[in-house]
C-alpha cells in the first residue's frame, strides 16, 4: 500500500509537471517533449492499476506514433524559433483572466463532483464485473471487445481510415510544370501522331516541335 | 493520504483537464500548442474512464478509453493535416495572425 502511494504520488507529480511545462514552455519543440513525458507517466499509472493494455496501447499509439507525428509537423514548419510572448502583448492579456475563470471553475466542479462519489459509498456496490481475476488484463479485455464492442471496433477502424484518406487529401498538392511518365499516353500512341513527313525545302530547314 | 482510492485518480483527471483548458486559453504561440491541449485534455478523461473501469470492476470503460485512444489520433493527424496546409498558403500558424479561418 506504501510502495502504492509512492509510485502514484511521483507518476502524478511528475504527469502535472510535465502537463503545465506543456502549455508554458517557450519552445514548442520543449513542449512536445514534455507531452510524451506525461503520456509515459500516464502509461505507467495505468499499468500500476491493472490496466495494462492500455497502458502498452497509450506507449504504443501516443509516444511512438501521435508525439512524433507532432514532432516531425513542429520541426517542418520550423516554429520553434517563434518565441513565446504571453504575458507580454497587449491584446493578448484579455484572454488570461477569462481562461484563468474558466479552468479554475472546471476544476471546482469536477472536485464537487468527485467529493459526492466519495462519500457516497454505495456507489462500489454497482459490481457489474467481467473482469475476472484469473485471466489477464488484455485478455477479458479481448473477450469483450471482439464480441460485445465488435461493431465499434470496425467502426473505430474506419474512422482511422477516413482520417488517413482525409490527410493524405488536404495535404496532397498537383505541382505544375512535372514531368511525369504517363504509361496510357505511351501505349495509346500512333504512328499517325508520332511521325510526319515534311518536305523539307533547301537552306531553309525543319522545325521542330514548335 | 497513504491509501490511495478512486478520488486520487479522479483528482490527477480534473488537474490535468483544467492544465488543459488553461492551456487552449492562455496559448500565444501557434495552434500546435493548443492541439496538444486537446490531446491533454482527452488524457484526463481516459485517466477517469480507466480509473472508474478498474475499482467499479467493470471492463466497459477500458474499451471506452481504447476508441478515444483512436479518435484522438485520428484527430491529431487531420488537425496536423490542416495546420501544414495553413502554414503552406499562409506562412504562419501564430495563434493571433490567423484570421482566415472565419467561420
Amino acid at each position: 500500500m506504501i510502495a502504492h502511494a509512492i509510485f502514484f504520488y511521483t507518476f502524478s507529480v511528475i504527469a502535472v509537471v510535465s502537463a503545465i511545462m506543456v502549455t508554458a514552455s517557450k519552445n514548442t519543440v520543449h513542449s512536445v517533449f514534455f507531452l510524451i513525458l506525461d503520456f509515459i507517466s500516464i502509461s505507467c499509472l495505468f499499468i500500476m492499476i491493472g490496466a495494462e493494455f492500455l497502458g502498452m496501447i497509450m506507449l504504443i499509439v501516443y509516444v511512438g506514433a501521435v508525439a512524433v507525428l507532432f514532432l516531425f509537423v513542429v520541426m517542418m514548419l520550423n516554429v520553434a524559433q517563434q518565441k513565446n510572448q504571453w504575458f507580454a502583448g497587449q491584446q493578448s492579456s484579455k484572454h488570461i483572466p477569462v481562461g484563468l475563470i474558466i479552468s479554475t471553475l472546471i476544476f471546482v466542479e469536477v472536485i464537487i463532483v468527485i467529493g459526492g462519489w466519495k462519500y457516497k459509498p454505495e456507489i462500489f456496490d454497482i459490481n457489474n464485473s467481467i473482469a475476472q481475476t484469473s485471466i489477464s488484463n488484455t485478455h477479458s479485455l479481448g473477450q469483450i471487445l471482439y464480441t460485445d464492442y465488435i461493431h465499434v471496433f470496425q467502426i473505430s477502424g474506419m474512422i482511422l481510415l477516413v482520417a488517413m484518406v482525409g490527410a493524405i487529401v488536404l495535404t496532397f498538392r498537383q505541382r505544375s510544370g512535372l514531368k511525369r511518365q504517363s504509361y496510357i499516353k505511351q501505349i495509346s500512341r500512333e504512328r499517325a501522331e508520332g511521325v510526319e513527313v515534311l518536305e523539307v525545302q533547301s537552306n531553309k530547314g525543319v522545325k521542330i516541335d514548335d | 493520504m497513504i491509501d490511495i482510492g478512486l478520488g486520487h485518480y479522479l483528482t490527477l483527471g480534473a488537474v490535468i483537464f483544467s492544465i488543459g483548458v488553461i492551456g487552449i486559453f492562455l496559448n500565444r504561440k501557434n495552434i500546435i500548442v493548443i492541439l496538444m491541449s486537446i490531446e491533454l485534455i482527452l488524457l484526463a478523461v481516459n485517466i477517469n474512464l480507466v480509473a472508474f473501469s478498474i475499482y467499479l470492476g467493470d471492463l466497459a470503460g477500458q474499451v471506452f478509453t481504447l476508441f478515444i485512444l483512436t479518435v484522438a489520433a485520428a484527430e491529431a493527424a487531420i488537425g496536423l493535416a490542416i495546420i501544414v496546409v495553413y502554414f503552406r498558403n499562409s506562412g504562419t500558424i501564430r495563434v493571433e495572425e490567423i484570421d482566415k479561418l472565419k467561420g
